[in-house]
């Protein structure tokens, strides 16, 4: 009996003994900001950043590999947070949300024919060219919506996405997802958009939608640098400022609009 | 000369509603000039042509009007004497758009004289002959589109010993390969012997289904008629898809095209019929690739018919000719029903690929909701691939595509047998077209990766 307790008793410090010496000697020293860092990121995982979630963000900031303002979803806040627990200066970021520059759903885009096949947009863009007649127009079968992480997307009973700006984290995530390449992130607090991505000239533009740009450049001469012409097509610059609502009631193809700010 | 049976039954299969009654009775009918051909510079599987022509050009027909670009590629030419009007963009069968050259036919046809006929051919050197088949601009008729001369010229380590001349036509409703078969047997032999010639090859089969007895009794009394060393016809029992690459190999010689490999890993090669013939004229009486002969049918069609059209020809064009529509038709396919394409519109022009024109009745092309897999296991029963459509599609839906790539799903030889089968109406084929594009996409990706790395 009192055997046996010793040599237990010794079995036990000797592997104590070695733990101890490992736990010295194989240390990891997990930089203590780590934790501050991911306390700091909003812990959606949206992926937006580019890592593999906030976690990963977050050791990528600690070891200085990654800028501070890449979190969409926290915004100028976050930034703010993160070069706090870094201990330097940060630009503030400003919010940006994603929106669907096509505004032709099934009453005002014409279809060239019925679709009957796999409900995702590369699927549909494949056969025939998508049934849109426009080539270039939202085909609202929701790719972009099941990415989202935040529900944010709603593809509307007029079978066209559109994203509420208010629960958008700017994540990018549709924006990759849509395979053409119709979703843009801009800042959040502007509201005037050019809703049509189609860069074919007016008479095709009309026979295939009733609100899609026919690039008749009025609007360029009244947003005074703010909206530009690439090719048939009016973009906004969203670096210029662009307060002019009369874009809106002059646009002859309806697609000027105003998507309320948040 | 014996006729030969099939060596295998290839696994898998369907047998559907063939319906090649209303045009394999129906001799080839020559279509007039149309008032505008719109030749689309992308026929071919591989890089579109570039253009060779502008806006007033003067051309005549066999000139050749666009430019293979690349190594996969093939050449254009145009189909008639006439006028370019414009080159513009216009919509291909596949989806998209491709540059096309529009011709108005000057009601000539005067043939340019840039391929001089070569009547001797056997005794030519097999590289110029191989030289003609690129010049004349030739690519697989069935309905793939590879450009006939890469195809004609294998590395030096992968010989080819035998040339299978593909007269399955396995496609329900076509009957356009049945049709060359019957009027033109001796012309399709003369090919086969050229393209045998080209390649070295030893020996030559002519795989014909089992219901098609007219077609087998032409090409074998032609056959008899100029004997030929080591060349058989092989009757193969119908079923679909028996005029695929690699069941028709496994049919007729025996061997397995080994998963992600060519026919001529197993010393084989394969050419359509049409491909064969086109070759002869291209060879021996010097005339590049400017018509085919396509089946336009369907219960919609007033007058079903084989057309033989310039490449170009619009569609809506070959319909009028045929006594257009005598009932509203739901869809318009380029191709057979089991692997044609949809069209989205009928201003597509006849291209070297386009085998057939069917329109289905609204009853026959019904819309329909595809529901859950309900594991019954029919596609995997089906797959002449011995692929496992049920999971791959289900794999694809998750957009799992490294299990995809692992279950091989680039072996997909996008037949249709499993949707066709397929009692929760999936779809099946859409799945595994887009499930292979995204893998090769990424397999492309990776490879570029390791480059720059």
């Amino acid at each position: 009996m009192f055997t046996a307790v010793i040599a237990i008793g010794l079995t036990g410090a000797a592997c104590g003994a070695v733990l101890a010496v490992a736990a010295r000697l194989f240390a990891v020293h997990e930089d203590p900001r780590v934790e501050e860092l991911m306390a700091a990121l909003p812990g959606v995982n949206c992926g937006g950043c580019g890592f593999a979630g906030c976690a990963d963000y977050a050791k990528a900031i600690a070891r200085q590999q990654a800028p501070l303002n890449l979190c969409a979803p926290g915004g100028a806040e976050t930034v703010q947070k993160l070069a706090a627990v870094m201990g330097v200066a940060a630009a503030p970021l400003a919010r940006k949300v994603a929106i669907v520059l096509c505004g032709g759903d099934r009453q005002r885009a014409a279809r060239k024919f019925c679709y009957n096949g796999i409900a995702d947009c590369a699927a549909a863009a494949a056969v025939g060219g998508g049934d849109k007649l426009c080539g270039y127009g939202c085909l609202g079968y929701g790719s972009c919506a099941r990415v989202c992480p935040v529900n944010a997307i709603e593809i509307t009973p007029g079978g066209i996405a559109r994203v509420h700006p208010e629960l958008c984290i700017g994540c990018g995530r549709c924006v990759r997802a849509c395979p053409r390449r119709l979703i843009h992130l801009v800042p959040a607090e502007r509201f005037i958009h050019v809703l049509c991505s189609s860069k074919d000239k007016g008479p095709v533009v009309k026979k295939a939608c009733q609100v899609g740009c026919i690039g008749c450049t009025l609007c360029t001469k009244l947003a005074g640098g703010a909206i530009k012409m690439d090719g048939a097509l009016a973009v906004v610059d969203y670096a210029q400022p662009l307060e002019n609502e009369a874009v809106i009631e002059k646009c002859p193809g309806h697609c000027i609009v105003k998507v309320p700010a948040t | 000369m014996t006729m030969l049976r099939a060596a295998r039954r290839s696994p898998g299969g369907v047998h559907p509603a063939y319906r090649k009654e209303a045009t394999q009775g129906r001799p080839i009918e020559n279509m007039p000039l149309p008032p505008l051909l719109r030749v689309s510079l992308s026929q071919h599987l591989g890089a579109p042509a570039k253009p060779l022509v502008k806006k007033g050009d003067r051309v005549r027909r066999g000139q050749r009007i666009g430019e293979a670009v690349g190594f996969v590629s093939a050449h254009v030419h145009a189909p008639t004497s006439g006028t370019v009007q414009a080159v513009v963009d216009w919509p291909t069968p596949a989806g998209g758009m491709q540059p096309a050259v529009e011709i108005v036919p000057d009601g000539s046809d005067e043939w340019a004289a840039d391929l001089a006929p070569c009547a001797d051919w056997a005794a030519a050197d097999s590289r110029a002959l191989l030289a003609r088949i690129l010049e004349a601009g030739l690519c697989g008729m069935g309905g793939a589109g590879f450009p006939t001369h890469v195809k004609l010229g294998p590395p030096a380590n992968k010989p080819i010993d035998t040339l299978i001349v593909n007269g399955a036509e396995c496609e329900p409703c076509l009957t356009a390969d049945h049709r060359l078969m019957v009027e033109q047997a001796a012309g399709i032999w003369t090919g086969a012997r050229i393209l045998r010639r080209i390649l070295n090859a030893r020996t030559i089969r002519v795989a014909i289904e089992d219901n098609k007895p007219d077609a087998l009794a032409a090409m074998e009394q032609a056959l008899a008629a100029a004997p030929e060393a080591d060349a058989a016809i092989v009757a193969l029992p119908t079923a679909y898809p028996q005029g695929a690459e690699k069941q028709q190999i496994y049919a007729v010689t025996g061997r397995e095209v080994p998963s992600g490999g060519l026919p001529m890993d197993v010393g084989v090669l394969v050419e359509n019929v049409a491909t064969a013939l086109a070759a002869a004229e291209a060879v021996v009486e010097g005339r590049p690739l400017t018509e085919r002969v396509l089946t336009v049918t369907g219960r919609p069609v007033a007058r079903p018919a084989n057309v033989r059209a310039r490449l170009g020809t619009p569609l809506s064009d070959v319909l009028a000719f045929c006594g257009g529509l005598r009932e509203p038709a739901a869809k318009a396919i380029a191709g057979g029903p089991m692997m044609g394409l949809a069209l989205p519109t009928l201003e597509v022009g006849v291209a070297k690929t386009t085998s057939g024109l069917l329109f289905l009745a609204p009853d026959a092309a019904p819309a329909f909701t595809s529901l859950p897999c309900i594991g019954c296991a029919r596609c995997v029963e089906a797959c002449p691939m011995r692929l496992l459509p049920a999971e791959l599609s289900q794999m694809l839906e998750a957009e799992d595509y490294e299990t995809a790539e692992a279950y091989q799903v680039l072996d997909c030889i996008e037949c249709g047998c499993c949707a066709y089968v397929c009692p929760a109406r999936r779809p099946l084929v859409q799945h595994m077209k887009q499930g292979k594009a995204r893998v090769a996409l990424k397999r492309r990706q990776q490879q570029e990766r390791k480059a720059q790395a």
